[in-house]
């Protein structure tokens, strides 16, 4: 056991409510009648769906294949019928429905066959292929998927780094984890190892789990990985700080970690890549913290697509008095719209909320520029100032005080003495720039369609010029056979050619004005007039011009 | 749309941040008292009065959530600071006039809480020590030295009723910073001037207790977390050194750095005033370069200024500059090379 050596500015230490889960072993969640397999459960592109309703699957099927690079394989959770491909309810902060598999279970639970990999003897290139379709995503809560963060291209990784922090209140599915299934851990992280060609692996652990801190510790023993002991403190566990407190390091502004050569996954995907690899069991089901306000907190092994109503039905069902549930840790997590949402590849944790637990946030006060945002930052923002320019949409101002660089962990808002949703705001003006860079992109594409429009226009013109120019001098060049001087008179019709372009082209450019081609009535009429006007003691004779009559000129101004 | 975090701090909230304050200053209010008679509670009591009569009224007029400001005990804590600056005893229209400013013109015509671009506090301090000093100078001498000091019935009647039975000689004296700006400027040997009962141990006698007490309130504010350290550090070592140079260069036309550091507006300013977030730097750098500045010009408005005090004024003409001092002093952002300029 190491202590760390480095630490992060900022941060918080919350009441971590880990005791109310972490007692009890991890649960099989039992089957359930129907799973309902969102095609989306990880960053990037959805995945494509290869089967249709009517279509029998067995367990670990491929139901949904990768559609690009950044996007991952679906798979069936268990064997049975697929009844629906169309959208149901998803847990994600937007509460909209999105694109899944439903899937009515036999009950036989039978799977494909799994074929198990010795990837000791396999190249990592090769182990990468097999993975490719594995459907494996960081289980921390950012889902992007793993087969992309296992292949750093050109980048050398000197260290690996696991992510066993846990930092958020509430949440213990990565300390059961750890203390149930430490080697299972370690040996997907030696794959990790394995396949990144990483020199060091490191594993960071919160000092509140030290039954995990040991287990993983005996798991380590003999090999040469190290597990660091970091302190609790809020946000730990963001991979930013955790490369901080590990290595001293700081990952440049828009780079990831892999340019500094630092991979960090979670231990839970860790797990899921020994499984894939060494049962040879894609990524069907993970373990989830159901707690809060409800009979039976607990860590329970699910498998993805399972309703989390089921879920919370499992652990005893929500007491009364519950007043909505939380997807993630409070600090980062967000409301769940339906718990007739499933399971899905981000959900570490269920938490059933009421109002003793979580009371509502007080009225928002003026900022006063206390500066324990400041203070609390991990990033060493100044979140009162980016606020300040947010909420008067002062964007440029915002981006200026590095919004961009804001990791919207929630420390701010946690200690805002003013109670003001700081990282809603942030939030807000972040969709705003990207809603602005879209709109300047597309008006970027707008104009040069529009540029290479008018160029094409103008070539066109150009070449039909070029090629009656060609045939006029092939003609004279056919008459001046039988001409006497034949080079003079080439140069007359070219001469005349050019008198009668340059003619055209000013008729072109000036159209006759109204007061040209008149008829003999029309110049009488004139006439008469100019005389009325002159009577009238009008004078000048002409019009003003239309650029100086006053209304005009009021629009103008 | 309400997203993360969920939770907040417990027992967090403007009111009990200005709570604390107002807890801070107590000690050094007691010590007034003690020394100067009890007319401090008198004027505390008017001052508390009026900023909550023209903060609900600037509130009632400008529309805007009567209720949850009201409360806020922001302007209890200006008021109190207003109070601690002025000199009791004196007629109550004066503190009306200062609080009208303070809260009035300094605070809500900027847009009220966490708006305003100057202490309130010491907006209406300067209004009223530019337009009638003969009453800012009033200042009561400490018990043992002066005939009699009024007792709280009769600080009531010289707040509300003018002076009464007692004159205000029987208890007023010059107070020690102008002790020392008349008799310098007169030509007094320090020495003589020195030998005033006026001068305490270190500073001005009874009034060096009542800065200690600043001190052990700014303290409990740094270890309570309401302010940092840096403000009060930085004033205060600025105060002294350039006192110390000042008194190096010409020791016969200068106090010494333990003066200046041990008088009432040093230790108030530095741990209650200069510290103000709204009006004062907010970067950790930018408020050392804050509160240096504000105690260096202190010290030069009280060696060659026109008026004996400065901790004002400086706080003042800092406030203008807080916010292109913090604009320069941005802290270097995780993954950054450096810490950049933020250009307004």
């Amino acid at each position: 056991m190491t202590q760390p050596i480095y630490s992060f500015p900022g941060g918080l230490h919350p009441a971590d409510h880990k005791a109310e889960s972490n007692g009890r072993p991890i649960a099989a969640a039992p089957l359930v009648p129907r799973y309902q397999v969102p095609l989306r459960q990880h960053a990037g592109q959805p995945a494509k769906a290869i089967v249709h309703a009517g279509d029998t699957v067995l367990r670990g099927q491929l139901i949904a294949i990768p559609d690009g690079r950044i996007s991952a394989a679906v798979h069936a959770p268990t064997s049975g019928r697929v009844v629906a491909v169309g959208p149901h309810p998803v847990a994600h902060p937007s509460g909209l429905a999105d694109l899944s598999v439903v899937i009515e279970a036999d009950g036989r639970d039978e799977a494909v066959a799994m074929m198990p990999l010795a990837w000791r003897d396999m190249d990592p290139a090769e182990l990468r292929e097999h993975l490719a379709d594995m459907g494996l995503v960081g289980l921390g809560g950012a889902v992007f998927p793993s087969h992309v963060k296992l292949a750093p291209g050109p980048l050398a990784i000197d260290t690996l780094i696991l992510n066993g922090a846990e930092c958020e209140p509430w949440i213990t599915c990565d300390d059961r984890l750890m203390r149930e299934r430490a080697a299972e851990v370690m040996r997907g992280a030696e794959i990790m190892r394995h396949l990144l060609g990483a020199r060091e692996l490191l594993v960071g652990i919160e000092d509140n789990k030290p039954e995990a801190v040991a287990a993983m510790q005996a798991a380590c023993a003999g090999g040469n990985a190290r597990v660091v002991v970091v302190p609790t403190r809020y946000p730990s566990g963001g991979a930013k700080q955790l490369v901080q407190l590990l290595t001293g390091l700081e990952v440049p502004t828009g780079k990831l970690s892999t340019d500094i050569g630092i991979q960090v996954f979670n231990v839970a995907t860790a797990y899921a890549l020994q499984r894939a690899v060494e049962l040879g069991e894609p990524l069907i089901s993970r373990i989830v913290t159901v707690t809060g306000h409800v009979a039976r907190p607990g860590n329970y092994e699910v498998r993805l697509g399972t309703p989390i109503a089921e879920l919370i039905a499992l652990a005893g069902g929500e007491l009364p008095g519950a007043s909505g549930q939380l997807i993630g840790g409070p600090l980062m997590g967000f409301d769940l719209d339906t718990p007739q949402a499933p399971v899905t590849k981000g959900v570490n944790c269920i938490i059933i909320t009421s109002a003793d637990l979580f009371p509502p946030r007080p009225r928002a006060m003026p900022c006063t520029r206390c500066g324990l945002c400041a203070q609390a930052c991990p990033v060493r923002l100044q979140p009162y100032e980016m606020y300040l320019y947010a909420r008067a949409k002062d964007l440029d101002k915002a981006r200026a005080y590095n919004l961009a660089d804001c990791i919207e962990c929630g420390c701010c808002s946690y200690v805002c003495p003013s109670h003001i949703p700081l990282v809603d705001y942030y939030r807000f003006a972040k969709s705003e720039l990207a809603a602005r860079e879209r709109e300047q992109h597309a008006a970027e594409l707008a104009r040069e369609r529009h540029d290479f429009h008018s160029e094409r226009l103008e070539r066109e013109k150009r070449e039909k010029a070029e090629r009656l120019g060609r045939k006029a001098s092939e003609r004279l060049e056919a008459g001046a056979v039988a001409a006497d001087d034949p080079e003079a008179a080439r140069k007359k019709a070219l001469l005349e050619a050019a008198v009668e372009r340059a003619r055209k082209a000013k008729e072109a450019a000036a159209p006759p004005a109204n007061t040209d081609h008149l008829s003999p009535a029309q110049q009488a009429e004139i006439e008469a007039i100019e005389a009325r006007r002159a009577q009238a003691g009008l004078g000048g004779g002409s019009a003003p011009a239309p650029d100086e009559q006053p209304d005009t000129v009021a629009e103008k101004t | 749309m309400i997203g993360s975090p969920f939770i907040q701090r417990e027992h967090n909230s403007v009111r009990l941040t200005m709570a604390k304050v107002m807890a801070a200053l107590i000690p050094g209010t007691l010590a007034h008292a003690w020394f100067f008679g009890p007319g401090i509670f008198v004027s505390l009591l008017v001052c508390f009065a009026f900023a909550l009569l023209f903060e609900g009224l600037a509130l009632l007029m400008r529309g805007c959530c009567f209720k949850d400001f009201i409360g806020d005990g922001s302007v209890l804590v200006t008021a109190w600071l207003f109070a601690l600056s002025v000199p009791p005893l004196a007629p109550w229209w004066l503190y009306a006039v200062g609080i009208l400013f303070a809260v009035v013109v300094a605070k809500h015509l900027y847009g009220g809480l966490g708006q305003n671009p100057f202490n309130p506090a010491m907006v209406g301090y300067a209004v009223l020590i530019v337009s009638f000093p003969n009453y800012m100078t009033q200042w009561p001498g400490p018990s043992y030295l002066v005939m009699h000091l009024p007792s709280l019935a009769e600080a009531f009647d010289l707040v509300f009723a003018g002076q009464g039975a007692i004159s205000a000689d029987a208890y007023t004296m010059a107070s020690p910073l102008d002790t020392v700006k008349t008799l310098m400027r007169a030509g007094v040997a320090k020495v003589d001037i020195l030998a005033n009962p006026v001068f305490g141990r270190f500073s001005g006698s009874g009034l060096e207790w009542v800065a200690g007490m600043y001190l052990v309130g700014g303290v409990l504010l740094i270890a309570n977390r309401v302010i940092t350290w840096h403000v009060p550090v930085a004033f205060l070592a600025a105060v002294a050194a350039s006192a110390a140079v000042l008194h190096a260069i010409d020791p016969g036309n200068n106090m010494g750095p333990l003066f200046h550091l041990l008088t009432a507006s040093v230790m108030l300013g530095a741990f209650f005033i200069a510290t103000d977030p709204v009006s004062g730097c907010a970067t950790p750098r930018g408020k050392l370069i804050f509160g240096a500045l504000a105690g260096f010009l202190a010290i030069i408005i009280r060696s060659y200024g026109g008026y004996p005090d400065g901790v004002a004024f400086s706080i003042l003409l800092m406030n203008v500059a807080a916010p292109f001092i913090d604009a320069y002093t941005q802290p270097r952002v995780y993954g950054h090379a450096k810490g950049g300029k933020v250009g307004r």
